[in-house]
């Protein structure tokens, strides 16, 4: 199975996505710089928490103009797996292929701590190592997670069961609509989250609750 | 050379204006031989203020001991190098960043922590871990807020962005810092061993490269601010603070690791404190060479620059290198593909001087060795603090209800919950962070191994205030205490001296008694100092801020499986205390925050019990036998078993006091060399320490959901975590 993470000037969990995704497939994942224009044949394409681009202008905003996400959004088409974590949800959302955008936190503050999830939609590749209703402990580090889009919209992702994660109730970090923490396109194969799963995957860190992210990702490859 | 005439006349004024004393010009005029024009005298000023010169703590900073087996590197280049072992050398060091941050709190902060890890990577470390120590003024303080806010989020934002963790810290908040706030950052990183990077230049003919951001007006005389005393018209000193991009110094790390990963660098020196100047200067003198800069082709944020303002200004998130022949392409592909400035500016000669080129004439022409070695060095005159009275235990009113005291303690400035700070910084990122902000010390892992580094930052002002040397001692032996806690060995540290004006000799008298008592306390426990940072003049208005003498303590641990927290992981554990309890009240956090008495002498360190209990826990710890363990400081065993209560969320028994010991001591009291430990035999370990000669006894036991002293008094863990959490988001959020 071939995956990549895709490396902006400004990433910094370009590693610990490439820890998380070597331990879970076995071996190391493609590091792709962001002026690549062509991507190779690719099964999944990590877009990694960070800063991209300083975060200046808006997060994820100068991340999503960049060469390789035009061809991440080919593949994307053609339904490859896309996993943007943090400032790759930001990116994913500024790129238009998620619906919605991450406004400042509503603490107006950067957060950092464990949070409580609820696991949503178990369908996914992404969810598949998860139960349904599962309560999760991942944590989340961001400025801009304060997830926001209109009803129709957010009425349809509920609808089409495109809300992966949530936050657990009483523990929204950042104020996000409908305590939204992840959600997936409408192909289903591209998902973007708040919350670090790669920093929830070996005894040392605060429990291995995002493990399953990884794994659920080998199996449904495999499958 | 009529570009080296003055343009500007040299005046007396001018002259003190820099900083420079009239003796101190005198001794100028001597190594030129003439008269200095303005840049030449701008790069003197910097070159010999405080804040690089060291001039009035030279002469105690020398007393200190910089070796030991495992010190690669000690101070004088731009971090501290020890080995850790397995190839690898840990690289660290603390800087303030005290006056910027008073002026403008965020980028004042911001900067320091991209000034301290620009100090790490320089020598081919990659950062893992930050760390901060913070002193703000009295919460009810018009300023304090705002600055504590400001602060908080400059660390953040600069450590986030650039993806450090940062992991550990300290803060207090004591009305002596009400103008003077201390911001002191701290950076540890790792590199081979065998490829650290210096700064010495060499090899005549080199290019001399300048990397990094552009250079602009910001930050001009940063180092002579660095070394002066606030007075009432310190805001009109924003423009001299500099601003930060922990974007651009994220490329600039990588960019520089990637280049030190090939052969092409000679020595490299980051641009700190007074720019090109220092860098260009102690590249120069580290190699015992000369250095040709050709000032037109420093990339320029603006145009007009004098050569002045380019020697001067502290632009961020800049680097100057000296490259082996022939590597200026491969040095240069690699800035180019960060997108950032790459210049070469200069060369290498075999003159000694310091020679500058400005429009094709000479503006600046100094021969290095003075500069650098005839720097002036003052032994200042200095008094000793006279004693505080010991305050006898027995004369300290019990209190009606130590929960209610307790709850006063934890519930206050000094002992609350930090969780508003740490929560805004990013602790996790890189995924190595193993224990997190709030015990004794952090502990991250060695990338891909199964060792670890644990880090701490200490001090206790008000012990040094009261008897410098002792405090002295007692910061040492804090950071010692708090890497054993967690289990690890502790290796070595860097130091922050934070004091009010040197020319005081009252001042000049807690500067001496504490590096005397630091260094008593770094060779009993053979911990190092192998880098550091002071910073002078803490003062406004002729009032001096607490003698504040940082610690930042660094420890190895072989065995991550071994390490241990501070929260109680179960219920019916034995709690051990180790250390002998005498319930010593002066200068302890009960007697000020519950008493209403800020006075008497702190308690002693017996230095030979430290080492003597810390070896014993810490093997406790190795063979596995420890649940969990918090070192005793401020508030005494109350406020560690509340701590441990809290933070494990399961509650705890306090035995009372034995005989003949009043229960404000023995709760309370700050005794120093004890550790709080759960473990499921403490009869055993009991008897263990007998053998080894260590006072322990079992004082008690967890379970619950309560904490309960000598019998009667209790308090739910509920109860407690409602006032320990509450303080300062409430404090924070105020109207």
């Amino acid at each position: 199975m071939r995956t990549a993470v895709i490396v902006f000037p400004g990433s910094n969990c370009d590693r610990d996505a490439q820890v998380a995704l070597h331990a879970a497939f076995g071996a190391p994942p493609a590091m792709v710089w962001h002026r690549e224009t062509d991507l190779p044949p690719l099964d999944l394409i990590v877009l990694p928490g960070g800063f991209s681009y300083g975060d200046y202008l808006r997060s994820g905003a100068m991340a999503a103009q960049s060469p390789v996400l035009r061809a991440l959004r080919e593949q994307a088409e053609r339904g490859v797996l896309v996993l943007g974590i943090c400032n790759g949800f930001q990116v994913l959302t500024e790129a238009g292929l998620l619906p919605g955008v991450l406004m400042r936190n509503a603490g107006l503050k950067f957060v950092c701590r464990d949070v409580g999830l609820v696991v949503e939609n178990t369908e996914s590749p992404f969810t598949r190592g998860y139960a349904r209703g599962q309560a999760v402990t991942i944590p989340v580090a961001h400025h801009d997670g304060n997830y926001y889009a209109d009803d129709a919209t957010l009425d349809r992702l509920e609808g089409e069961g495109r809300v992966a994660f949530r936050y657990a109730p009483h523990d929204n970090p950042n104020g996000s609509a409908r305590d939204i923490a992840g959600i997936l396109n409408e192909r289903g194969n591209v998902l973007g989250m708040m919350p670090h799963p790669e920093r929830a995957v070996d005894k040392l860190h605060c429990g291995v609750d995002g493990q399953a992210v990884f794994t659920g990702l080998v199996e449904a490859l495999a499958a | 050379m009529t570009a080296l005439a003055a343009t500007l006349d040299i005046t007396p004024e001018l002259v003190a204006e820099h900083g420079l004393s009239a003796d101190e010009y005198a001794l100028i005029l001597e190594i030129m031989g003439r008269e200095p024009n303005i840049t030449e005298l701008g790069v003197f000023s910097a070159m010999w203020s405080e804040h690089c010169s060291y001039k009035s703590s030279k002469v105690w900073l020398k007393t200190l001991p910089t070796e030991g087996p495992r010190v690669i590197c000690g101070p004088g280049e731009n971090a501290g190098v020890v080995d850790i072992g397995d190839g690898l050398a840990a690289v660290f060091k603390i800087e303030s960043h005290n006056h910027p941050s008073f002026i403008e709190p965020y980028q004042g902060a911001a900067t320091g922590v991209g000034g301290i890890l620009r100090d790490v990577f320089t020598m081919g470390a990659r950062p893992i871990a930050n760390l901060n120590a913070l002193r703000f003024g009295a919460p009810d303080h018009e300023k304090t807020r705002h600055l504590v806010s400001g602060v908080v989020a400059g660390i953040g934002g600069y450590g986030n962005c650039i993806g450090v963790p940062t992991v550990a810290g300290e803060t207090e908040f004591h009305p002596a810092y009400n103008g003077n706030i201390l911001v002191n950052a701290m950076t540890v990183g790792i590199a081979d061993a065998n490829r650290i990077f210096y700064s010495a230049a060499g090899g005549p003919g080199n290019p001399v490269v300048y990397v990094g951001s552009k250079t602009g007006r910001d930050g001009i005389h940063g180092a002579t601010m660095a070394s002066a005393e606030f007075d009432d018209d310190s805001d009109e000193k924003r423009p001299t603070v500099q601003v930060g991009d922990p974007f651009t110094e994220k490329l600039l790390l990588e960019a520089c690791l990637e280049l030190m990963a090939t052969d092409a660098i000679v020595g490299i020196q980051d641009m700190g404190a007074a720019g090109l100047t220092s860098s260009g200067v102690e590249m120069a003198s580290k190699g015992g060479v000369g250095v040709e800069l050709d000032l037109d082709r420093v990339p320029m944020r603006e145009a007009g620059m004098t050569p002045y303002e380019l020697m001067l200004s502290e632009s961020q998130e800049r680097m100057l290198m000296v490259l082996k022949p022939g590597h200026e392409d491969t040095a240069r592909a690699i800035f180019e593909k960060w997108e950032l400035d790459f210049a070469v500016i200069g060369r290498v000669t075999d003159t000694g001087r310091l020679v500058l080129k400005f429009h094709g004439e000479t503006v600046g022409d100094i021969e290095v060795a003075p500069l650098v070695a005839n720097a002036p060095e003052y032994e200042r005159p200095w008094e000793p603090t006279p004693k505080a009275p010991v305050i006898d235990a027995a004369d300290i009113a019990a209190p009606g209800d130590p929960m209610a005291a307790l709850k006063t303690m934890l519930g206050g400035a000094h002992l609350c919950s930090r969780r508003w700070i740490w929560e805004q910084y990013d602790h996790m990122v890189m995924a190595d962070t193993v224990q997190r902000p709030g015990g004794d010390a952090a502990v991250v892992r060695l990338h891909g191994s199964s060792r670890g580094l644990a880090v701490t930052t200490d001090a206790t002002p008000r012990y040094c205030l009261a008897d410098p040397v002792e405090g002295g001692r007692q910061a040492v032996a804090e950071a010692w205490r708090n890497l054993t806690a967690v289990g690890a060995t502790p290796l070595a540290i860097t130091n922050n001296l934070n004091f009010g004006n040197p020319e005081k000799p009252r001042i000049m008298g807690q500067l001496a008694g504490c590096v005397t008592g630091m260094g008593e306390a770094c060779r009993a426990l053979a911990f190092p100092v192998v880098s550091g940072n002071v910073s002078l003049y803490n003062e406004t208005s002729g009032e001096a801020i607490l003698p504040t003498p940082v610690v930042g303590g660094l420890g190895l641990i072989a065995d991550l499986e071994r390490t241990v927290g501070v929260a109680i992981p179960g219920e019916g554990l034995d709690l051990v205390l180790v250390g002998e309890t005498a319930g010593w009240m002066g200068s302890s956090l009960y007697l000020r925050e519950v008493a209403g008495r800020e006075e008497g002498a702190p308690p002693p360190v017996d230095l030979a019990a430290e080492k003597r209990n810390g070896d014993f826990v810490r093997a406790l710890i190795e063979a596995g036998r420890v649940a969990a363990c918090h070192d005793l400081s401020d508030g005494g065993l109350l406020v560690a078993a509340a701590e441990m209560a809290l933070a494990g969320n399961i509650g705890a028994e306090i035995s009372g006091p034995p005989a003949g010991l009043p229960l404000p001591g023995w709760l309370f009291g700050e005794d120093q060399a004890r550790y709080l430990i759960a473990c499921a035999d403490g009869a055993s370990v009991a008897a263990d320490a007998a053998k080894a000669g260590v006072p322990a006894a079992i004082v008690g036991r967890t379970g619950g959901n309560t904490l309960t002293a000598a019998g009667s008094h209790t308090i739910s863990v509920g109860e407690l975590r409602r006032c320990h959490e509450g303080w300062l988001p409430s404090y924070m959020a105020r109207p």
